[in-house]
């Protein structure tokens, strides 16, 4: 009970200091205010329409990678897999990278692209993986993702070396990931196509616990394996492409965040799961503050500030579970 | 019948020799049956078979009255508990966890595991004598104790069918016949019923109702341990010379070494 304590103490500061974060400097009583829509009517429009949304928008994506990626390790029984193991990271950059050096118009260009080279590469893996006509072969799904990802990667790196400094510089920044692009519009259309997996995952977590046993341990054990890991698959999948899609490239939250969880909870997807979602959505919202003050008024990429917080942090516990 | 095979075949992809080749035989509630046979000869396929978790190139494989592949995995495991060959957790659990997941087959999927469960799991460490185990990590268990450990996990589920595939290996003599009298206990009273498969043709002998003799993918012998056990049979399934004693009115085999004739032994 303490933990879970700890860990609600810790989202809700993140998300506090997430509001409170910004190049434009506000205090907590403006920030209240600003929530209540009174006060400096700039200050009402900072907080109410770009750092609540953004903040949120944050939470929401970083506590969904860290439970697609604990998914993830489970069902490909592979404790390094995280959410762009499948392919999708390089087809979403791809996509994305296309849009901005193509120089296609409007806020949603971007997002979407990368949102369908995303979804071609989780066909592309899925249907590499999917042998004998029914079969999901989690080995080759872990391959064919690695390998769809680097050719991907190899055309992103194609289509870099050949484009203009402009959108060398945009294509980079957005590969790393950010919340730029974030409002309440972002953070519905997010929500639309989250809620669904989440919850999905969430009712897996039995099974999931199950299917860390071996395919047919975990059927043995009352888990029906073939439709399982579709479901989990396609879930996982259209998580990620939407957090892709509203947020870029984010690294290592899907992977740390995890482990971190696992390293004091344990395995039990069922509790695995909720803290997973709390803890990477804390990590992340704390990040994209950050990202946002630590050299303001520019923004660093928040996959950079998550690789930097995360990595160092990830390497002391793992200290501590080897001793 | 809990078990039934008619005419029952099944070779995996790409691989010419059936693993399974026109197999019969029915199972019946109460009984206790030992599957013997040599390596690869189709014992564990014929299980996988029997449980549906693969489906027959021919013949019918039928479970507790129904198409073995029509169960839901939920809905066999809450009335079979399997001991597979293989398993490998990828991720560090603790023993008391582990047998837990026994108990998942009978909790929907958001509801919390009851003090009856926890009582089940209990009871089913204590059965398999692991209860001393309950807060170590698999991965310090020794060969045997991971096998009680299984043995427990599918006690918990309250199977009315327990099905061992090669459970006892790597167990030692004490830990081994603790195994088989458990299970001849658990078909005496409450009346389960239990399929074995084992290289212990001697063990087999003694605590099974009947004996299944695998070779080739074919159940080449069928029936009460004293009847299929012959010498004849064994040196052509094993490929061995062997000497077949009575111990009690069971047979009990012993290899040969080379050279050695039946005769050379210190009587009976």
């Amino acid at each position: 009970m303490r933990r879970w304590t700890g860990l609600a103490v810790l989202a809700v500061a993140a998300l506090a200091i997430g509001v409170l974060a910004g190049p434009v400097d506000l205090g907590a009583r403006d920030v209240v205010s600003g929530l209540m829509g009174r006060g400096d009517p700039v200050h009402v429009v900072i907080v109410r329409n770009l750092r609540v949304p953004r903040v949120l928008l944050a939470f929401a994506v970083g506590g969904s990678l860290a439970v697609t990626g604990a998914v993830l390790q489970a069902l490909v029984r592979n404790p390094l897999a995280d959410p762009y193991l499948l392919g999708l990271s390089g087809g979403a950059g791809l996509g994305a990278v296309l849009a901005i050096t193509l120089g296609l118009a409007g806020p949603w260009a971007v997002p979407i692209a990368a949102a369908i080279g995303a979804l071609l590469a989780i066909v592309t893996v899925y249907r590499l993986a999917v042998v004998a006509g029914s079969v999901l072969d989690t080995r080759v799904l872990l391959l064919g993702g690695v390998v769809v990802g680097a050719f991907a990667s190899a055309v992103v790196g194609a289509i870099l070396a050949l484009s203009p400094a402009e959108s060398l510089r945009n294509a980079l920044v957005w590969l790393l990931g950010g919340f730029d692009g974030a409002s309440w519009q972002a953070l519905g259309i997010f929500l639309i196509y989250a809620v669904v997996p989440i919850a999905v995952l969430y009712r897996a977590s039995r099974p999931l616990d199950l299917l860390s046993l071996g395919e047919e341990p975990a059927r043995f054990l009352g888990a029906d394996v073939e439709p399982l890991k579709r479901r989990l698959y396609v879930s996982a999948s259209v998580l990620t492409a939407a957090a892709v899609a509203v947020s870029g490239i984010i690294g290592f939250v899907g992977l740390v965040v995890p482990h971190a969880i696992r390293l004091v909870w344990g395995h039990t997807h069922r509790s695995l799961l909720p803290a997973a979602f709390l803890l990477g959505g804390a990590l992340l919202a704390g990040a994209d503050a950050l990202a946002r003050t630590a050299f303001a008024p520019l923004t660093l990429p928040v996959g950079v500030v998550t690789a930097v917080l995360g990595v160092p942090v990830f390497a002391l516990l793992l200290r501590r579970w080897a001793t | 019948m809990i078990f039934e095979a008619r005419a029952l075949s099944f070779a995996y992809p790409a691989i010419d020799v059936p693993a399974v080749q026109d197999v019969s035989l029915a199972i019946g509630r109460g009984e206790f049956v030992a599957i013997v046979g040599p390596n690869g000869s189709g014992k564990t396929t014929l299980v996988r078979l029997l449980l549906g978790a693969l489906a027959p190139t021919a013949g019918q494989a039928r479970t507790l009255g129904r198409a073995a592949r029509s169960w839901s995995a939920r809905a066999l495991a809450q009335r079979v508990g399997v001991v597979a060959q293989r398993e490998e957790p990828v991720f560090p659990l603790r023993v008391r966890h582990m047998v837990t997941l026994g108990r998942y087959p009978h909790v929907g999927a958001l509801q919390s595991l009851s003090s009856v469960d926890e009582a089940v799991v209990d009871r089913a460490l204590a059965y398999a004598d692991a209860t001393h185990l309950g807060h170590r990590w698999i991965a310090t268990l020794s060969g045997g104790e991971w096998q009680r450990v299984r043995l427990a996990r599918a006690l918990a589920q309250e199977p009315e069918v327990l099905v061992l595939d090669e459970a006892t290996g790597g167990l030692d003599v004490r830990h081994e016949m603790e195994v088989f009298e458990l299970v001849a206990g658990l078909v005496t009273d409450p009346g389960l019923t239990a399929v074995i498969v084992t290289h212990h043709v001697n063990l087999a002998a003694r605590y099974a109702d009947r004996v299944v003799v695998m070779d080739g993918g074919r159940a080449v012998a069928v029936g009460l341990p004293a009847q299929v056990l012959t010498q004849p049979l064994l040196e052509q399934v094993f490929a061995w010379p062997v000497t077949v004693r009575s111990w009690r009115g069971v047979p009990q085999f012993l290899p040969l070494k080379r050279g050695e004739s039946a005769q050379h032994g210190d009587g009976s």
